[in-house]
């Protein structure tokens, strides 16, 4: 009864949908209340039966009801209970129904709180939300079930993926899909926003928080997945520029973009055409990505659906909703009234440089996945556009920017003074320029590239701070002055310098594991010993162990330094039965932000056993730097206030030039 | 019963959460509007200057601006007021009350199941299997053995059941680990090579081959290996030599071996020249050499995929053309041809389970 329970709330749930899709659009265009009204209360069921719906999912898998066509195909009954729960979204049916959860989810919380939006906007956001909504539960319901049953239900359950039997499951994907999905609310208010032709500064207070949250959650579920990725494949790599990677990058790309121009929206009215683009392009990539990961379009790890109707079907849904909501832009646009103006040289103008790189980094990202994809439908060749491309294309967008970077928070709205921003960076160039200088006396020989983008990296953490002390005075007034200023601050002034800061931080990592990390790559037998950035590392023996569902091979090494023994690491090889099929478990020794990783390989005859041994110094600043910008995004989530962006008067008026 | 009970009960608090804004009258909560959020703005521009943040002449600028956006916002509300119709929501009710337990029926009935239980495990363990004894015993077996993976006597059960249930890849990693863990015996060498032959379709491979003569080698005896050296023979169109290890196996055997009369008949196969397969195809084969007989196979293996295309209830077909492909190392159209399989018996729940059993059998995971 729990699995046709949860399949008819399902059903109901589109139901739902396809009413609040169209009874609130009637409303607002007749002006009823009452019938705009329908948005809220459908949008509440709607996510009551979902989440019933999901329950349900998460029962069955627990129960290990194997009647269940989903459940037989990815569980066992003795798998851990953890992973029996994590498994529900670690196939294609069930992690659609976690998509559709938390879209749902979201709708739910802009019905509950949007007490201070207005009644046909809301009522419009609503609706938006409700077709996608539907579009999706059709596809689940049509080409990807997973309450479909067998008459005689199996006895055992085929098993998880291996790799998936991990603890990143149970944090990785909701994380990305709540990024992803978050970005859904945006998009929603910007067409309901063409729809009711009026875009303003009220609008992107209201959105500004939907969109923080969303763009939280995909850098923690984007930072997420890379250390997942670090840890459990073995490589010891955490990019690898594969497609499904990209795929969260690209919305991760626009969202900042859009974050950052909803703020100038907010404050000075302008950049209006940018933020609904942006709102539009953000969602439009996230839907890019289900494609490309759902569609199995790209067979990788992540792509565990390889039935081409569910490829067509998302090639749909991409197509209207992509299509449509462009056609709908390039329509209505032009009537949205202009907005403030600014001179080149403002606040809003370097937001404006932002947009620009940020988005054309986008696209170098978006040619880079796709054109592999369209020669091969095209001409069948196969191709693949990997690191050399990215770096030579990503890089070069990407310092100028870093650069820029420290001058954005610094100039006055309107109209700025870069000299006067120029000088009050001073501090944080001299602080980069030492950098630079130490690491070449230091390194002498190595690479020319890795002390100057340290230095890049030093003076964007540098000018964060620096724009922190220009505001609190702690340098030119006395102390408690500087305290109280302090703590007059908005949260979101300190949540733009963390972020700012952990952009640095993440490049300072980035930097340092590509140059010097160090690598071991051999076969050891039991008592052999290998030195490797200063540590020695003795193979002490290897033994076998049982685990609940698999085998292990672990290999015990004494770690130490300077002759002092520091640890033992305890890498291992697993092997599961039912799926036949093996994973790497690396071991991680953390010194300070810097990592000793082993992980092992086949076993040779003679008792020798590969291993890969890498030392990544300050590796853990790749994924520190994002967990600073998520915090800083948090404070400025936290800040409730208003944001006004203040216009610097004019001395003389000259130069000025519309927003768009 | 229970169950559509419950289903009436979710219907009608979908129907209630439409019908319940629709009932309300006058406008209860107060909507928020642009007003508010200038208004806002404005207070927040005094903070920021008791704070000391912004300097009082910006400060004057920015109030200028946002009473400018406060006056248009203002204009905007006033424009068009509020309306109550009667007769719209009386059709918006209609639609909820009568459309969406339609839709929700419309779309439930064709795709679930509402005949069927739940099947959690902890249930079905306590309740002893009667219709599938054998699998829930295997079950048990594997169980055991993925715990105490280094049980020799486990593998040595476990083995001929699973090539007797036709699970024969699984078969062949049994027979595997018997020989890891209980030592090497001509017999078991022996009976994995059958598994191998088994999961190939009958087809004596290089690696099932080196197996016998494995076991040839531990004993020279052994009355299986011989046999299927023989057939690998008659298979590489080596007729006489089949015919000649086969009547060597005659000649050393007691006049009671059980197995006489089948390497008999196998011996008059080859010698009487009557044809090896009720098909000719073995004498066709004879002649050709690898590339022709290698086209003689997959012209056989289309007239099937054409001949299952026309009829698709045959489920024994798709298993072999499946198992076809797969010998053939072309996994791909193995794939499409499982997905066709499926959607052909989709509509038939009893050929869907068989298909599943013997798609299982392969070792193919959907």
């Amino acid at each position: 009864m729990i699995a046709e329970s949860g399949h008819y709330a399902l059903v109901l749930a589109l139901a739902l949908a396809l009413i609040q899709s169209t009874l609130p659009i009637l409303g607002a265009r007749w002006r009823d209340f009452a019938l705009m009204n329908v948005a809220r209360s459908a949008a509440l069921a709607q996510l009551l039966f979902v989440a019933a719906s999901f329950a349900a999912l998460v029962t069955l898998h627990a129960t290990s009801d194997f009647s269940v066509v989903n459940v037989f195909e990815n569980s066992h009954s003795l798998k851990p209970m953890i992973y029996k729960i994590t498994g529900v979204w670690g196939n294609h049916e069930g992690s659609m129904l976690l998509w559709v959860f938390i879209l749902a989810l979201f709708g739910g919380l802009v019905a509950a709180f949007g007490n201070n939006l207005p009644l046909s906007l809301r009522a419009h956001v609503l609706a938006v939300q409700a077709w996608i909504a539907s579009a999706f539960y059709l596809f689940i319901l049509i080409t990807s079930n997973p309450f479909l049953r067998i008459a005689n239900p199996p006895i055992e359950g085929r098993d998880l993926n291996p790799v998936l039997q991990d603890i990143g499951l149970a944090v990785h994907p909701p994380m990305l899909y709540l990024g992803y999905v978050g970005f859904s609310i945006s998009f929603s208010f910007a067409v309901a926003a063409l729809i009711e032709g009026r875009i303003d500064a009220a609008w992107a207070r209201w959105v500004r928080p939907w969109t923080l949250v969303a763009w939280i959650f995909l850098t923690l579920g984007i930072a997420m997945g890379s250390y997942w990725a670090y840890y459990e494949l073995g490589w010891g790599g955490w990019w690898f520029w594969d497609p499904v990677e990209n795929a969260s990058l690209m919305p991760w790309l626009a969202g900042t973009a859009l974050l950052h121009s909803a703020v100038v929206m907010e404050k000075r009215n302008a950049l209006k055409i940018w933020t609904i683009l942006l709102s539009i392009l953000t969602f439009s990539l996230s839907l890019l990505g289900t494609f490309l990961v759902r569609s199995g379009v790209l067979t990788s790890v992540h792509a565990f659906a390889t039935d081409p109707t569910r490829g067509v079907f998302i090639l749909l849904i991409l197509c209207v909703f992509i299509g449509g909501s462009l056609t709908l832009y390039a329509w209505r646009a032009s009537a949205l009234k202009q907005g403030g103006l600014f001179a080149p040289i403002s606040r809003e103008g370097a937001l404006v440089l932002n947009n620009l790189f940020l988005t054309t980094a986008c696209a170098t990202v978006f040619i880079g996945t796709l054109y592999p994809l369209a020669l091969e439908v095209l001409t069948g060749d196969k191709i693949s556009v990997g690191a050399p491309f990215f770096n030579l294309t990503f890089a070069p967008l990407f310092v100028p920017l870093l650069i820029a970077l420290p001058f954005g928070p610094l100039l006055a709205w309107k109209r700025g003074d870069l000299l006067g921003a120029a000088q009050r960076l001073s501090a944080a160039g001299i602080a980069a320029l030492i950098a630079i200088a130490v690491l070449w006396a230091w390194t002498r020989g190595g690479s020319a590239f890795a002390p100057l983008a340290i230095g890049l990296a030093v003076f964007v953490v540098a000018g964060a701070l620096s724009d922190l002390a220009e505001r609190t005075g702690v340098f030119r007034m006395p102390f408690g002055t500087a305290m109280r200023r302090s703590r007059g601050l908005p949260r979101s002034t300190w949540g733009t310098a963390f972020a700012h800061a952990g952009v640095g931080i993440a490049l300072i990592g980035i930097v340092c594991e590509t140059t010097w990390n160090s690598e071991y790559i051999g076969s050891m037998k039991p008592n052999d010993t290998t030195e490797i950035a200063g540590y020695e590392l003795k193979l002490a023996g290897v033994t076998q162990r049982q685990g609940p569902n698999f085998r292990e091979t672990v290999a015990q090494f004494a770690v130490s330094l300077d002759g002092k023994p520091l640890s033992t690491m305890m890498p291992s090889k697993r092997n599961f039965t039912t799926r036949a099929s093996s994973t790497t478990e690396a071991a991680l020794l953390t010194r300070g932000a810097s990592q000793l990783y082993i992980s092992l390989g086949e076993a040779a005859a003679d008792g020798a056993i590969a291993v890969r041994i890498y030392h990544k110094p300050l590796v853990l600043l790749i994924w520190f730097g994002p967990v600073l910008m998520a915090f800083g995004g948090m404070l400025s989530l936290s800040d409730r206030r208003l944001r006004v962006g203040a216009p610097k008067p004019a001395k003389a008026m000259r130069g000025l030039q519309a927003a768009e | 019963m229970m169950l559509w009970f419950v289903f009436a009960l979710m219907t009608a608090a979908a129907v209630f959460a439409v019908l319940w804004p629709l009932s309300r009258h006058g406008r209860l909560q107060k909507d928020g509007s642009e007003a508010a959020v200038y208004k806002d703005q404005l207070t927040e521009i005094d903070r920021d200057v008791a704070a000391g943040l912004i300097a009082s002449s910006e400060a004057a600028a920015a109030r200028v601006e946002i009473s400018r956006r406060l006056l248009a916002a203002a204009d905007n509300q006033r424009d068009r007021p509020f309306v109550s119709s009667i007769s719209l929501r009386r059709s918006a009710a209609v639609i909820a009350l009568v459309g969406l337990p339609i839709a929700a029926i419309a779309l439930y009935l064709p795709l679930g199941s509402p005949w069927l239980g739940d099947f959690p495990l902890a249930q079905r363990a306590r309740a002893p299997e009667v219709t599938q004894p054998l699998d829930s015993l295997v079950a048990q077996v594997e169980q055991h053995l993925e715990k105490n993976p280094t049980d020799g006597r486990g593998w040595n059960v476990l083995a001929p059941v699973l090539a007797r249930l036709g699970r024969y890849d699984e078969a062949v990693r049994a027979y595997r680990s018997s020989i890891t863990y209980n030592g090497d015996s001509a017999e078991r060498r022996a009976d994995l090579g059958e598994a191998l032959a088994a999961a190939a379709s009958g087809v004596i491979t290089a690696e099932a081959k080196a197996e016998f003569e494995r076991a040839l080698a531990l004993n020279a005896d052994q009355v299986k290996a011989s046999y299927f050296l023989g057939v690998a023979a008659e298979q590489d169109g080596r007729a006489a030599e089949a015919a000649s290890i086969w009547r060597a196996m005659l000649a050393k055997a007691p006049t009671d071996a059980p197995w006489r009369p089948l390497v008999q008949a196998a011996l008059a196969r080859v010698d009487g020249s009557a044809p090896a397969l009720s098909d000719d195809i073995v004498a066709a084969a004879k002649d050709m050499n690898d590339t022709d007989r290698g086209a003689m196979i997959r012209g056989m293996v289309e007239r099937l995929a054409s001949r299952l295309k026309q009829n698709g209830d045959d489920v024994e077909g798709w298993l072999r053309l499946v198992r076809a492909y797969i010998v053939m190392g072309d996994r791909d159209k193995a794939k499409s041809a499982l997905t066709d399989a499926r959607q052909a018996v989709a509509y038939d729940a009893e050929r869907l389970r068989q298909l599943n059993e013997g798609l299982k059998n392969l070792g193919l995971n959907g």
